[in-house]
């Protein structure tokens, strides 16, 4: 048995504690915020466990790793639900539905009475959709907090303070999952502001994420269960202030309103901005320098990379393997 | 090639860096684009405190001259504000000159257009105006000190090509020494060839290659198009007739039986 540090206590360091902690290692995680909250960016994501969606923009990689995630969040924190996705757009938008059909795969072409079965409060609304059922949802702040849970329970040691990896190197191996703060040593690593809005609407029920296609503002909404949902995601690139754009959230609830008129009577319960960290090619780096181990770039994945990047990072200490998204010089 | 305020462009390829899968993907476009110049939007990518300049840099490492845009703005003031902040950053006076009037087409507010782009080129900015095929204001805008006319072939993102062929040949007609591009609605590298045989100076693009499939291959061809359309009009290409011209001699032929 041996120890390991882990630096960030995001969705990354999280699931890279449980990967070693699984694998029989005994970690110390530092985070200088605590526990999980509205600090971190996975506080704010979707949550969505779609790979297959995302392949209408992202490459490859993110498809094949990110069929990891559901079953890997179901095992290790039983928050996800296995309903599926729905991407649909007005009539007059066809064409990028259509777009989205030829970028990505694993789906049924589901008409006017099919979305109706699936999604009754979008009945009559849409008469085009694509259904990808084997993906998946959860609602990251449970999941978080039952990771968390569980990491306390194996006998992880949390410590809420900075530290610094490089320091931290020179006793043992480090792992650094801080995210976006961990630019000071990772260069080419730049923010991705991200916006979204918690509404409260209990007039409206849905079973499933919902992507809602529009060649300027296409939105997804999540259902969070009791009339809450989760309303995102602009991708603006460079890091962003703490509040959101006016333009944002007139854009995101106009949105909402084409899904569904009553959503003009939802409740705004929080509004949040976070800086996702990203490399040039939008997937996530391993890289290794002696005993400090960096890993990042989770994009707008987090939830749906965060497992198998855990898993090759458990890989380069305990196998002594490069990993397929392991960089090769050390930094 | 008309000059573009003194600048030679080494081709007419002018490519647009939003929309992207990635920086990465967006990178090889470009290589693979040879394109001279890169538009970038200031308005959706800044936020404050220079928030954008990691984006930004890679922007700046493509090795092209760059043409900050202030996409999105809607007044006046707006865009002149953001056109400020482009000179600053990108430190160039070039700046392509967005006034949209109207939210579902975006057209240009060509009265607002023509007023900041007097104020701006009173001010030393070299403006590339968002325009439409209006030969009246087009007038207006070089009267305003527009030294280029950057007419919309058809409504930004809608790929629907050249709208209005009379209307862009008459400008091309009756502005014989400005540089003219057509910027908006291409989607096709047949759009991009007919802009050029048109006698056109260069091409302005994004969505068609960011949002092709795979936007590097999508912008080799429309390299390829640019250069295609622009040999074509140096060629002098013939002229279109109504009658069959055989191209086999008839000589020997009772050709008037």
């Amino acid at each position: 048995m041996f120890d390991v540090t882990v630096i960030g206590g995001g969705v990354a360091g999280l699931c890279v504690a449980r990967n070693l902690i699984d694998r029989g290692a005994r970690v110390t995680l530092y985070d200088r915020a605590g526990a999980p909250g509205p600090h971190g960016c996975s506080w704010w994501a979707g949550g969505m466990l779609a790979p297959y969606c995302e392949g209408e923009s992202a490459e490859e990689p993110v498809i094949r790793l990110g069929q990891e995630a559901a079953d890997w969040w179901q095992a290790k924190t039983k928050t996800v639900h296995h309903c599926g996705s729905l991407v649909i757009s007005p009539t007059r938008d066809h064409a990028d539905l259509r777009r989205f059909g030829r970028r990505t795969s694993a789906f049924q072409e589901v008409g006017a009475g099919e979305i109706a079965q699936l999604e009754p409060d979008l009945a009559g609304r849409f008469s085009k959709g694509l259904y990808f059922p084997t993906e998946a949802h959860l609602a990251p702040r449970a999941a978080l907090t039952n990771l968390r849970q569980s990491l306390v329970e194996a006998g992880v040691s949390f410590v809420t303070q900075d530290a610094d990896p490089m320091t931290h190197a020179t006793q043992g191996i480090t792992v650094d999952c801080r995210g976006f703060a961990a630019k000071d040593t990772l260069t080419d690593l730049r923010a991705v502001k991200g916006e979204m809005l918690i509404l409260s609407c209990p007039d409206i029920s849905l079973n499933r994420p919902i992507r809602l296609l529009h060649p300027r503002i296409p939105i997804y909404i999540v259902p969070r269960g009791n009339g809450i949902f989760m309303l995102g995601a602009t991708m603006i690139e460079g890091l962003g202030s703490h509040h959101i754009t006016a333009r944002s959230v007139l854009e995101m609830l106009s949105a909402a309103y084409a899904l569904n008129p009553a959503f003009g009577e939802a409740e705004i319960l929080e509004t949040g901005v976070d800086n996702r960290p990203a490399f040039a090619n939008n997937q996530p780096r391993i890289r290794r320098s002696g005993n400090l181990i960096q890993a990042n770039g989770l994009y707008r994945h987090g939830f749906l990379l965060a497992p198998a990047l855990a898993r090759m990072v458990a890989e380069v200490i305990f196998d002594s393997t490069t990993p397929e998204v392991m960089d090769e010089t050390a930094t | 090639m008309r000059a573009f305020y003194g600048t030679h462009l080494a081709n007419g390829f002018m490519l647009g860096t939003a929309q992207y899968p990635s920086p990465a993907i967006l990178s090889d476009a470009f290589q693979r684009s040879g394109a001279s110049v890169a538009t970038v939007s200031l308005r959706r990518e800044s936020g404050q405190d220079r928030a954008g300049q990691d984006f930004w840099a890679l922007i700046q490492n493509l090795g092209v001259h760059i043409l900050p845009n202030t996409a999105g703005c809607h007044t006046v003031k707006e865009a002149v504000t953001t056109a400020h902040m482009a000179r600053e950053i990108f430190g160039t006076k070039w700046i392509k000159l967005e006034v949209i009037g109207e939210e579902d087409t975006l057209q240009p507010d060509v009265f607002g257009l023509t007023e900041a782009a007097r104020i701006l080129s009173d001010d030393g900015f070299q403006v590339f105006p968002y325009t439409t095929e209006d030969l009246v204001v087009a007038g207006k805008l070089v009267d305003a000190g527009c030294e280029v006319l950057m007419p919309w072939g058809a409504p930004i993102g809608s790929g629907q090509g050249l709208n209005n062929l009379f209307g862009l040949r008459a400008m091309r007609a009756h502005f014989p020494d400005i540089p003219l591009v057509v910027d908006a609605g291409i989607g096709l590298p047949s759009h991009a060839v007919q802009a050029m045989e048109l006698g056109y100076d260069a091409v302005l693009l994004n969505t068609a290659v960011a949002k092709a499939g795979d936007p590097a291959q999508m912008a080799q061809a429309f390299a390829a198009a640019i250069t295609a359309g622009q040999m074509a009009h140096a060629a002098d290409p013939m002229e279109a007739r109504d009658m069959a011209a055989p191209s086999t001699p008839l000589l020997g032929k009772a050709f008037l039986s």
